[in-house]
């Protein structure tokens, strides 16, 4: 078995939560250092932060952006060409909930013009299939619908709304018939995994090209919900088993794209496949990061894109030079082999669990803290469910005066 | 129907007619200098031998017909060839990338 079949096709998943497993050898990971260099792959665009949904875990930031804030149309268009003429290749279109804002078609018509692949990533409850159809016709090229659960009353409840899991299907239904590529996207957290094997018959059954079973990243919303939302390891490993015997089955009928949880992996994943390397984040008023949690570091400053422009800020931006390739690191980052590889882990979680963005990321089991940190949160799995806190305007400032 | 999700592997071999859906798309990345195909959530880095035979999968030609193109091409055994090629199409089948008509 040493002549190999030559490859001739490689690939790579779009950085924002692609990871390696644990034991992939450190030459084995995709370089993309030329490619990413210049120019982001990715952008992801936070159109708005307004959401029907209230989902606690969130990614959006516990203070979240007004609608009198967001960037105009033409703002957001203009940003389009920037990314293109830039050498941005996909562009995801998410929130809050995108569709929220109805100058939706008018965004996707400029990137689709100029060249962009363009992913709307969506709660899908406000679409009609109008709007599908026009979006379609703009140029869409795919459609990842979120899910919360197969069993109608829980996705309501982790939702908190009502009857979210029917329209959803329905919106689904309508992009399949239309002819565009779906994805589900299913967040995995305590009150959902047992489900897990049923969201992949629920993705077949619809269609749909491709899932993500996507554990739940514990920032912002879900840090603040992380006692009511993290499985148990063994919760983990079963569905963890599950999905990889799944994948195996449904080779060539339904690509199945796994985010595992931090706290149960024995390194860290190269936050947006590295600070500053594959993604640039934009927020609703046009404030540009490197990652969507990048404004809970404190002291940081982010340019905004109505003062300059996106080439600018990704080439010579402070935020962006700050934590960009290895040599801020200490140790044991420093002299560590897998530094190219995971890039330290995220900064945002360094930040958040030890106060210092520069240390190396508890999630990483080189860290000194990783055992404390993992074992509060193997704890917290095994207690009882905290309530949630929901994810809506404020919601996080009654959580903080409300000592439970 | 070629945009539905397939609901049964495809197994490619030397009849098969294939196409890139229209939500594959198979560029030159001028920034870059090289080739690149986009898909949902995916980037893919073909090399010379990819790019030219996904051009030539226009959902006409069968696998067996680029074949013999790409052995005149690069002047080898259509065999070895056949093998290379198939195993290529099956596994960018798999992931979506090509469709069969
Ligand atoms: S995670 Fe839930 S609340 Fe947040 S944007 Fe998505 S659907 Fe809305
Ligand atoms: S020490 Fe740093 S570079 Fe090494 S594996 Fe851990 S996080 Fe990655």
């Amino acid at each position: 078995m040493d002549e190999q079949t030559p490859k001739h096709v490689s690939e790579s998943g779009m950085p924002v939560g692609a990871r390696e497993t644990d034991d992939a050898p450190v030459e084995n990971q995709a370089n993309e250092e030329e490619a990413c260099a210049r120019a982001p792959i990715g952008m992801l665009c936070e159109l708005t932060h307004r959401c029907p949904l209230q989902c606690p875990y969130c990614s959006n930031p516990l203070d979240l952006e007004r609608a009198n804030t967001e960037m105009t149309t033409e703002q957001w268009q203009d940003l389009m060409r920037q990314a293109a003429d830039l050498g941005v290749l996909q562009i995801h279109l998410s929130g809050g909930e995108p569709a929220a804002r109805k100058d939706l078609e008018d965004i996707v018509k400029v990137a689709a013009e100029v060249g962009l692949y363009t992913n709307l990533i969506t709660a899908a409850v406000t679409l009609t299939r109008e709007r599908v159809e026009k979006l379609r016709d703009l140029g869409l090229d795919h459609v990842q619908i979120s899910i919360q659960d197969v069993e109608p009353g829980n996705a309501d409840k982790i939702s908190g709304y009502k009857n979210g899991l029917e329209k959803k299907i329905e919106v689904a239904k309508w992009v399949k018939e239309l002819g565009m590529p779906l994805t589900i996207n299913a967040p995995i957290h305590r009150h959902n995994i047992k489900s897990v094997p049923k969201m992949i018959d629920f993705a077949v059954e619809l269609g749909a090209g491709r899932i993500e079973i996507a554990h739940v990243q514990y920032y912002a919303w879900a840090l603040l919900n992380r006692a009511a939302l993290m499985p148990t390891r063994e919760g983990f490993n079963e569905a963890a088993k599950y999905v990889e015997a799944a994948r195996e089955r449904l080779k060539g009928i339904l690509v199945i794209d796994a985010v595992v949880p931090d706290y149960y992996a024995k390194y860290p994943k190269p936050c947006m496949g590295g600070w500053g390397r594959g993604i640039v984040n934009i927020t609703p008023q046009g404030r540009v990061l490197p990652c969507h949690a990048a404004e809970s570091i404190k002291g940081m400053e982010f340019d905004n894109i109505k003062d300059k422009k996106l080439a600018e800020i990704w080439l010579n931006g402070d935020a962006f030079n700050k934590y960009r390739g290895t040599s801020w690191m200490k140790e044991p980052c420093r002299s560590c082999d897998r530094k190219e590889v995971d890039y330290g882990g995220c900064r945002c979680q360094a930040f958040a669990l030890t106060g210092d963005a520069t240390n190396t990321d508890p999630a990483c089991s080189l860290s000194s803290l990783h055992e404390e940190w993992a074992n509060v949160a193997e704890k917290e799995s095994h207690a009882p469910s905290t309530d949630f806190v929901y994810r809506r305007v404020g919601g996080a400032k009654k959580a903080d005066t409300n000592p439970a | 129907m070629s945009d539905a999700a397939p609901r049964q592997r495809v197994i490619i071999d030397a009849n098969s007619k294939l196409i890139m859906p229209r939500h594959i798309k198979m560029r030159h990345d001028t920034e870059r200098g090289r080739w690149i195909i986009l898909a949902p959530e995916r980037l893919f880095d073909p090399d010379d031998v990819a790019v030219e035979v996904l051009k030539l999968c226009d959902g006409d030609r069968s696998v067996k017909d680029i074949v013999t193109m790409m052995a005149k091409e690069y002047n080898a055994p259509e065999g070895e060839i056949s093998i290379d090629i198939i195993t290529m199409l099956q596994d960018l089948s798999d992931k979506g990338v090509v469709v069969a008509q």
